[in-house]
């Protein structure tokens, strides 16, 4: 029975860990969660497998975690998550940074430390095109991420506008998913992206 | 580009996003979308079955409307029958409306699943590449337990599309990520490494992102990846530009996968190969020398994608910390980008110098840099950036340039933001107690910080000042002459009048010499603010004139005036009225001699580490501050030395520093005035006491030690000359004088401990009165038990006894035990105090794991206050056996084969104490060539980290 206990502790700090969007909470249970993965780990004198990887689930860490758009009315235009967060959460980190960002001057530079993550963030006419990257990332690159998908909208919609992005907000994604997959870049060439994308097209019309 | 056919003729959802954008009011676009999602609702329940436009139109909807915020809670069933369809166009719409809006209901789960498995299966790369964006937009565990599997074959099969191999790539990636133990390592994962030589760019760059996860997750496995990711760098790095075609982004050679290479190489420590290092070194040169030549191109996509690829570079060479050369290089490169016309490239570069500042190779040249980041702070418009100039300056600040520093930022504090002012003036009072080489200056220095930024310093930098003062002779009259000048002012702060009123009722009879400041004249400078202070300063005002009444008799009777006055004795606040009654009272009662014991200067303070600091932590976060200083002491943020109050022996008046947990003096209490007048200030001491370890004990006037134990061994000098030698082992003689050899034999069990103390007589005479105990610090108390079972008094000449001390460790500690004995010997009484070696790594249990565990874990315990380091001159022959048998003794499992390099040592353990268990991971990497060692501690808990690298540091 008693290893038993161990191991309810271990999971109310994982709901805990999952639930508490606190950056200053989190690390502290973080910190809880991982003593709580040695016990246990020792009570059952091996690692357990699913422990594991629930821990690691809490602790890998993503390059990009997620990228908007929104107009300078401060409405949001497209949204792409790469991280797993609840709506409620991910509408609280969107009016936060909404706020910030439109908040800022134009010659301000293009970072700024949000929470544990970094933003950066590009205007481009009416629309502010933000991604949060974690401390370590490089952050001009990311800046040239932002620029590339916007060259690719660009070209692709022949001088892109905001209503472009509006009336044809599926398209926005499906460029952006040949470009981005899972917050890396996965096609950095303009040619190889659009050509990806024509080709879909051209099957719509079969 | 084809003519986009937006939309491909849906008109539907054309005419309802223009209907929601005429919308006038919020409401009328709530009624809107109310009236879609009705509409929407009977189409889906209908009973006619509806065509795939239909149903791809209406999806559409839904989805349009969720991402106006709204939220959306049907339409899963038909996404998951389109995404089934064999339209791609339908196909496509499904996978975006399951993408965007995930929902785990299993049922649906299982049909998306299989929808995706047929479409992997179909060897139709459109169709591939949707099923794979999903799983990777998606991500969920129960993707993973269908498709982990899978999607390795499909990375590295040889027929697969060079654009299906990226994004099954990537999409193993996201996998990964969620569910490291799906994803199997295996035959796969030599050929994943191999795509770094593709032909395809495209598929380099995403299998480099793959690799590095992967790498950092078991590096052993990805060894090899080095000399490939090296290679494949240095072809970029020296290829024209047009070489590379499309992946040349305005005339730089493509930087993403560049940057990508350089973040792969991050993940290991420097080549050992000779000549591929030297082939990286190039690699880093070029990229150097690249930023110097003239700009390609005037767009800022140039010299942005240029200086991404720089910046990484540099964050490698930081990484690698070995190369001095490249070092400075970097360091002067970022120092041109200082005074850059682009504010980003600024920002960029004042944060990266702050890690090259930690570098014992680069912080000089770092410094060279001063005026610069100064002008910054000065002139910068946007206050991130001067934010992280304020950052800078704290990173680079040493001895011999901290007057400077401190003077600009007191003085930028004037105007700095409020945002970051608290900030400043925690970290201008650090820097000042920490660099003070004369402490007029540190007085100063926080006078001033009180001038200018009063409402922002908080109490701990107030007490500490006081704190300081009063343990310095030296300082005393300097302060109380300084502090009455600034009293001067017409319009103090508070924080002033609280220090002020401190420092004058302890030292202002140093300064009454002087007619301009005659114990009259200090007393009704402090009373003159009086009236204007909130009640705790009053209170504490009120116990600077007890104080004054013994320092200058000839003021009493005004002073009684004062206390007397009905405003005091029946002020409507019971603690001032109550102060008021009471040092009334003492001073009309009490004779010279009690009132001068009662009301003598405070002793000393005990050093500790500035509670400044913790605070600074506290607010920064974890993560934020640069370590500044090698040997920080530890801070303990702990409740467990609150039984430290409990004391019972109230006979001896000095010990009351110990007993008021509180400055508030206690109604009920037999003479509450004294008390109150002996901790005046407020609860300054004593949270300062209750809040943080003290050091371990370095003088016999630090109060600790002299209570702590009995009078005959305080004023033994302890031994502790065999301590360090039992960090590593647990038996052999830790004392031997003339007459005496004392030998322990100890065992260790999760957190208990058992040592056999052996005391030989080496004389031939009898020892007499035999006697020896244990003593510990009040700290150490709360921290560790020890009990020692008694021991004959009568030892005969030639004869060993044996005496038993268990152990119970209940938190992580820091200092040692005391093991005091007596006896006589021919007459003579003798003394003798050993330090105990009970160190906290007693208490370790090993713990194996293998090299993807470890640097997993490694990595998460990656806060910069949970790692320690130090870097240290190896004192023995560096023999590999004998530092694996000192590791093994430390307490820790040794783990072979997990370090890429097979010098290095890496140990795993976990210490056990009554409280908690706190998991650590150690590694030491050797340097045969500079005789030094790295040793890096991770654990959870700052204070081991700090503990355990200050023991086995000392080891080597």
């Amino acid at each position: 029975m008693h290893f038993l206990y161990p191991m309810c502790c271990f999971n109310s700090l994982l709901n805990l860990t999952c639930q508490n969007q606190n950056n200053y909470i989190q690390d502290h249970l973080k910190s809880a969660l991982f003593d709580a993965f040695c016990l246990t780990a020792d009570v059952f004198n091996r690692p357990l497998c699913s422990l594991i990887s629930l821990f690691f689930h809490f602790f890998s860490s993503f390059q990009m975690q997620f990228m908007l758009l929104f107009s300078r009315q401060g409405k949001l235009r497209l949204q792409k998550w790469y991280v797993p967060l609840s709506d409620k959460e991910k509408k609280k980190i969107t009016r936060e940074l909404v706020q910030t960002v439109l908040a800022r001057k134009p010659k301000m530079c293009s970072f700024l430390e949000w929470r544990d993550l970094k933003i950066v963030y590009k205007r481009y006419a009416s629309l502010y095109f933000c991604c949060a990257i974690e401390d370590q990332d490089n952050e001009l690159i990311t800046l040239e991420i932002i620029h590339r998908y916007v060259e690719l909208l660009d070209k692709y919609f022949g001088s892109v506008c905001e209503l472009d992005i509006i009336f044809n907000f599926e398209k926005a994604y499906f460029i952006l998913d040949e470009f981005l997959l899972g917050g890396e870049a996965q096609e950095t060439s303009k040619k190889n992206v659009l050509k990806a994308i024509e080709q879909a097209d051209l099957l719509q019309e079969v | 580009m084809p003519t986009v056919s937006k939309g491909d003729g849906m008109r539907g959802l054309a005419v309802f996003i223009s209907d929601i954008r005429n919308c006038k009011s919020k409401e009328a676009e709530i009624k809107r979308i109310n009236k879609e999602l009705a509409n929407i609702r009977s189409k889906f329940k209908g009973d006619k079955a509806l065509d795939g436009y239909s149903k791809k139109k209406y999806v559409c909807k839904l989805l349009f409307i969720f991402l106006l915020g709204h939220d959306i809670d049907f339409g899963h069933m038909e996404a998951v029958n389109l995404l089934s369809s064999n339209k791609y166009t339908e196909k496509q719409i499904g996978y975006l409306f399951i993408s965007v809006l995930v929902n785990s209901n299993s049922d649906l789960i299982r049909l998306i699943n299989n929808g995706i498995k047929n479409d992997l299966a179909s060897r139709n790369p459109t169709f591939m590449n949707l099923a794979l964006h999903c799983i990777a937009n998606v991500g969920s565990r129960e993707m993973a337990e269908a498709f982990a599997f899978e999607i390795p074959s499909i990375l590295v099969a040889g027929d697969t599309m060079d654009s299906v191999k990226q994004s099954a790539a990537l999409c193993l990636l996201r996998l990964n990520r969620t569910s490291p133990d799906l994803v199997p390592m295996g035959e796969w994962t030599a050929r994943v490494v191999h795509l770094l030589n593709d032909q395809h760019l495209g598929v380099v760059t995403a299998a480099t992102s793959l690799i590095t996860t992967l790498a950092q997750k078991s590096p052993d496995d990805f060894k090899t990846s080095i000399s490939l990711a090296v290679a494949r760098l240095s072809r970029i790095v020296t290829s024209a530009s047009i070489d590379l075609q499309d992946y040349t982004y305005y005339f730089v050679a493509a930087p993403w996968l560049s940057v990508k290479l350089l973040r792969l190489l991050q993940c290991y420590p420097p080549p050992e190969d000779a000549a591929l290092r030297s082939r990286l070194t190039e690699c880093l040169e070029t990229i150097l020398n690249k930023a110097q030549e003239p700009p390609k191109s005037k767009k800022v996509q140039h010299s942005n994608a240029k200086n991404a690829v720089l910046f990484e570079a540099i964050s490698l060479i930081i990484h690698h910390d070995s190369e001095p050369t490249l070092l400075v290089r970097a360091c002067n490169q970022l120092g041109q980008f200082l005074q850059h016309r682009e504010t980003n490239l600024r920002y960029l570069a004042l944060e990266s110098m702050c890690t090259l500042a930690s570098s014992e190779f680069s912080h000089e040249a770092v410094k060279t840099h001063i005026d610069t980041v100064i002008n910054a702070l000065k002139t910068e418009r946007d206050v991130s950036v001067r934010q992280r100039a304020v950052d800078l300056l704290y990173a680079m600040c040493d001895r011999s340039n901290a007057k400077q520093i401190v003077a600009e930022m007191l003085s930028y504090l004037e105007t700095a933001d409020y945002s970051i002012r608290e900030e400043i003036v925690l970290k201008v009072a650090i820097l000042a107690e920490k660099y003070a080489v004369d402490y007029t200056w540190y007085v100063d220095t926080i006078l001033n910080l009180i001038r200018v930024a009063g409402d922002y310093v908080s109490e701990e930098v107030w007490y500490r000042v006081i704190q300081i003062v009063i343990n310095r002779d030296d300082v005393q009259g300097y302060a109380a002459k300084t502090v009455f000048e600034a009293l001067q002012a017409p319009a103090c702060h508070e924080n002033l009048v609280k220090v002020g009123g401190y420092i004058l009722g302890e030292f202002g009879n140093l300064i009454a010499g002087d007619s301009r400041s005659s114990p009259l004249v200090q007393f009704n400078l402090l009373h003159s603010k009086f009236h204007l202070c909130s009640v705790p300063t009053r209170a504490l005002l009120l116990s600077a004139y007890i104080k004054f009444i013994n320092l200058f008799p000839e003021v009493k009777a005004t002073i009684q005036d004062v206390l007397r006055s009905d405003s005091q004795l029946r002020n409507a606040d019971v603690e001032l009225q109550q102060r008021a009654v009471e040092y009334l009272k003492l001073s009309c009662i009490a004779s010279t001699d009690i009132l001068a014991t009662v009301l003598e200067e405070m002793p000393p303070f005990p050093e500790r580490e500035s509670s400044i600091l913790a605070k600074l932590k506290k607010k920064k976060g974890p993560g934020k501050l640069p370590d500044i200083d090698d040997n920080r002491r530890n801070v303990n943020g702990s409740s467990e030395h609150s039984e430290n109050t409990d004391t019972t022996s109230k006979s001896s008046p000095s010990l009351l520093e110990d007993l008021l947990p509180t400055d508030r003096p206690r109604p009920s209490s037999c003479s509450p005035a004294i008390l109150a007048a002996r901790t005046m200030a407020s609860a300054h001491p004593f949270t300062d006491i209750l809040n943080l370890n003290s050091t371990p004990s370095t003088g016999p006037n630090l109060l600790v030690d002299v209570f702590s134990d009995s009078s005959t061994s305080a004023s033994v000098d302890v031994s502790e000359d065999n301590f360090s030698r039992f960090v590593c082992k647990n038996n052999g003689v830790i004392y031997e004088n003339q007459l005496l050899q004392i030998g322990l034999k100890s065992e260790y069990r999760q957190n208990l401990g058992r040592i056999y103390v052996f005391y030989g007589n080496k004389t031939s005479t009898q020892f007499l009165s035999f006697s020896s105990f244990v003593t510990t610090s009040d700290i150490l108390k709360s921290q560790l038990n020890v009990h020692a079972k008694t021991v004959d008094p009568v030892i005969e000449g030639g004869a060993q006894v044996q005496q038993i001390l268990n152990i119970e460790c209940v938190s992580d500690f820091i200092d040692a035990p005391v093991l005091n004995i007596q006896f006589r010997y021919g007459g003579t009484l003798q003394n003798i105090a050993v330090k105990l070696p009970v160190m906290l790594n007693k208490f370790f249990q090993p713990t194996e794991m293998t090299s993807q565990d470890f640097f997993q874990r490694w990595k998460q315990l990656g806060a910069p206050q949970q790692e320690v380091q130090k870097i240290f001159k190896a004192q023995h022959p560096m023999d590999t056996d004998v530092t694996k048998a000192k590791i093994l003794g430390f307490g820790v499992a040794l783990l072979d084969g997990v370090d890429p390099n097979p010098a290095n040592f890496v140990g795993a353990g976990v210490i056990h104490t009554k409280s908690t268990q706190v998991g650590c991971l150690l590694r030491l990497e050797p340097n045969a060539q500079a005789q030094m060692y790295r040793l890096t501690l991770r654990t959870s808990r700052e204070s081991v980290s700090q503990r355990l690298c200050e023991l086995l540091g000392e080891q080597f």
